[in-house]
């Protein structure tokens, strides 16, 4: 029954939870809470993969406080929306810095917003965890780096399609430096392969008429397309691509074609080739409880890499705490850099010491009826790129992203 | 032969492409002068109009050529009577209401859409020319835009609203004194451009897919081509979307895409530099 005493001292309560906004909780009393940040954009164009990194964060988050937490505290998670505005990150990476004092920053999507918070976070001796698949070649001791980078990706995907398709590629990359980077690595793994990349053409974010390209493409007869496109605008391509019927003539695969199975249909998609350090069709059955409670409690419809990963890498800093038995920066670190490995989801993944990138299976899939299906996996694919770069253990005090120069 | 058909095709595609995304604003700008800065989210309401139908089970057709127009007619129509109608021969002021109200429009459709991509598959399936393919779609658009201006003209230049409009488009007091009324005129030509601009937004739907920031990708061009047009709307609109379709499409197939846009814009400026009235500035004056 419901007097009025009660209601209002649930609307009061109601009232205080939106004030401090979602997910934070604000019962517990200081002293029995560590405060960790997540700066995901949850708004913006990059909302689709923000809104299940926080999901899969605050799930981590959860668990490990049901099983006892850290340390005899909880953890606090404090969620900051940077809007899909890289003004804002650094803004909030400094207030979770400075005046909450958080134990470590989870976040970031792009590599742009990343490295706009990676020397604040440094500066200020706050731990970061970039969840991420990205370009490679991040080389700092205060960073770990648990997505896939294209040396584990892309060196697998290439050979798999050319000996299913043939030997001729024509690559299609967004415009920026994961694109440029990603048609590099392309191309050097089609030449190792005894291949050759006919063509490859770059296209802004913004671009959405891909009429000519399409018809570009036949003209140069490849025997299959390398996608590397990225964002809400590109995703015409896949409709202009299949509106001509040439989705049934050329086959194509991708290293970024991942959410957009949502949005585009079965027609659209089925028989693209996907390759990724995570896919929701993996069939163990940590992956099964971990999609069903995500696409239940959280009504995430379909789980990437970058949140997967985001999930694992909670859990791997968790474990290193408890390892380290102390929130101490340094000590946290070198617990992760002793082999940290948490076996979760995606699989198994292992910080590497000598570069804070993961060590992760990789996965072959293929787009069928807004699923990827596993084709084939990759276990323990080592980061070959960031390792050709970068040495933590030499050069503890390196602060860069090294431009991986792709020999080709 | 057929890579000689595929290109001539393309070209196609891209003039009409061209006068889709302009014909709206070249008559609002043509006929009443007004600056219409949320013409971008004009398409983009048209887009989610058609989306928005087709999803509730209105048939595809239906829901581009008929709810997609219908919706953003009247929405301009209310648009014309409540802000526009106020700021009549007032340029600057009007574009800073409709700059305003693209803002607006753009923050109601992310809070009811959410920003996230929508999109239908384009319909009609494809069809092969020689050794290659191309979407029927297309080829149906490149059709649509025509028909637009076939039947602008005759409305134009054979009925008596059109008698109507083309009096008050050259002088209003003189119109309003041999007995028409402007205000009437003014706000049925807003609804009609916003119409078509409905039109166009629900017909590219299927293939570029909608966000509520679409319409910047689209409102630069549609300037573009209106300006280098000049003052006949639909003659103008015709001969500055062929030109600059054709050089867009030739650069992007001998370079890339990212050239093709570049060529598009340096050949306006230089075209703007040439004729600074717009191509019927100079050349076909009487034309329509």
């Amino acid at each position: 029954m419901i007097n009025r005493r009660k209601l209002f001292r649930s609307a009061a309560a109601g009232a205080a939870t939106l004030a401090t906004g979602p997910f934070v909780i604000r019962d517990l009393h200081a002293q029995d809470v560590m405060k960790i940040a997540g700066i995901h954009d949850t708004s913006g164009g990059l909302d689709i993969y923000g809104k299940q990194m926080v999901a899969t964060l605050d799930l981590a988050v959860n668990e490990v406080n049901d099983s006892g937490g850290l340390l005899g505290r909880k953890i606090q998670l404090i969620n900051y929306d940077p809007q899909s505005n890289i003004q804002l990150y650094t803004q909030y990476a400094t207030e979770a810095a400075t005046k909450d004092k958080v134990a470590v920053v989870h976040g970031g999507i792009t590599s742009a917003s990343r490295e706009a918070i990676r020397p604040l976070l440094k500066r200020f001796n706050t731990l970061y965890f970039y969840n991420t698949l990205y370009e490679g070649g991040v080389c700092d001791r205060n960073i770990f780096c648990t997505g896939s980078t294209p040396a584990q990706t892309v060196e697998k995907l290439v050979p798999y399609v050319q000996k299913k398709w043939g030997k001729k590629v024509y690559t299609i990359a967004a415009d920026y430096n994961y694109g440029q980077i990603t048609a590099k690595w392309v191309k050097k793994y089609a030449q190792d392969n005894g291949g050759e990349v006919v063509q490859t053409d770059f296209f802004p974010l913004d671009v959405t008429d891909f009429g000519p390209t399409v018809k570009k493409i036949q003209a140069a007869k490849p025997d299959l397309v390398m996608s590397a496109l990225v964002g809400a605008a590109h995703i015409s391509f896949y409709r202009q691509w299949a509106a001509a019927g040439m989705n049934k003539q050329i086959p194509l695969a991708s290293t970024t074609f991942g959410n957009e199975i949502v949005i585009t249909s079965p027609e659209e998609h089925n028989g693209y080739i996907v390759a990724f350090g995570y896919l929701e069709g993996i069939d163990t059955p940590a992956n099964k409880k971990f999609v069903e409670i995500v696409h239940g409690k959280y009504a995430i419809p379909h789980m990437t890499e970058l949140a997967t990963m985001t999930y694992h890498g909670l859990h791997l800093w968790a474990d290193a705490v408890k390892k380290a038995g102390s929130l101490d920066r340094m000590k946290v670190i070198e617990a992760l850099e002793a082999g940290a490995s948490y076996d979760g989801p995606a699989g198994k993944t292992t910080i590497d010491a000598k570069t804070h990138h993961d060590i992760l299976d990789v996965y072959i899939g293929e787009a069928r009826d807004k699923k990827f299906v596993v084709l084939e996996k990759f276990p323990q694919q080592q980061p070959a790129d960031t390792q050709a770069v970068c040495d933590l253990k030499k050069n503890p005090n390196e602060n860069k992203q090294y431009v991986i120069d792709v020999k080709t | 032969m057929d890579y000689f058909v595929i290109l001539l095709l393309q070209i196609g595609s891209a003039i009409a492409s061209l006068v889709l995304l302009s014909i709206g604003l070249a008559v609002i700008f043509g006929m009443m002068r007004v600056i219409n800065l949320a013409h971008g989210e004009f398409l983009m309401l048209g887009g989610y109009a058609a989306i928005t139908a087709y999803n509730h089970g209105v048939n595809l057709w239906l829901a581009m050529m008929l709810v997609a127009p219908l919706t953003v007619g009247i929405f301009g129509a209310v648009v014309e009577r409540l802000v526009i109608r106020h700021l009549y021969g007032r340029l600057i002021d009007t574009m800073l209401a409709t700059w305003g109200l693209s803002l607006a429009m753009i923050g109601f459709v992310t809070v009811v859409f959410g920003n996230t991509v929508s999109g239908i598959s384009a319909p009609l399936g494809s069809l092969s020319i020689g050794a290659y393919r191309t979407g029927a779609y297309e080829i149906f658009l490149i059709g649509i835009a025509a028909l637009l201006l076939v039947v602008g003209w005759l409305v134009l230049r054979f009925t008596r609203h059109g008698l109507i409009s083309r009096g008050t488009m050259q002088n209003p007091a003189m119109a309003a004194a041999l007995g028409t009324n402007p205000s009437a005129v003014y706000a049925a030509t807003f609804a009609v451009g916003s119409a078509l601009s409905g039109l166009a937004g629900g017909l590219l739907a299927p293939l570029s897919g909608v966000v509520p920031t679409i319409g910047s990708a689209y409102i630069a061009k549609a300037f573009i081509t209106v300006i280098s047009g000049g003052a006949a709307i639909l003659s103008g609109t015709a001969i500055a979307s062929t030109l600059l379709g054709a050089i867009n499409t030739l650069a992007t197939f001998a370079f890339t895409s990212v050239l093709g846009e570049v060529a598009l814009l340096v050949a306006a400026v230089v075209l703007l530099r040439l004729l600074p009235q717009g191509i019927t500035g100079r050349f076909f004056r009487r034309a329509l």
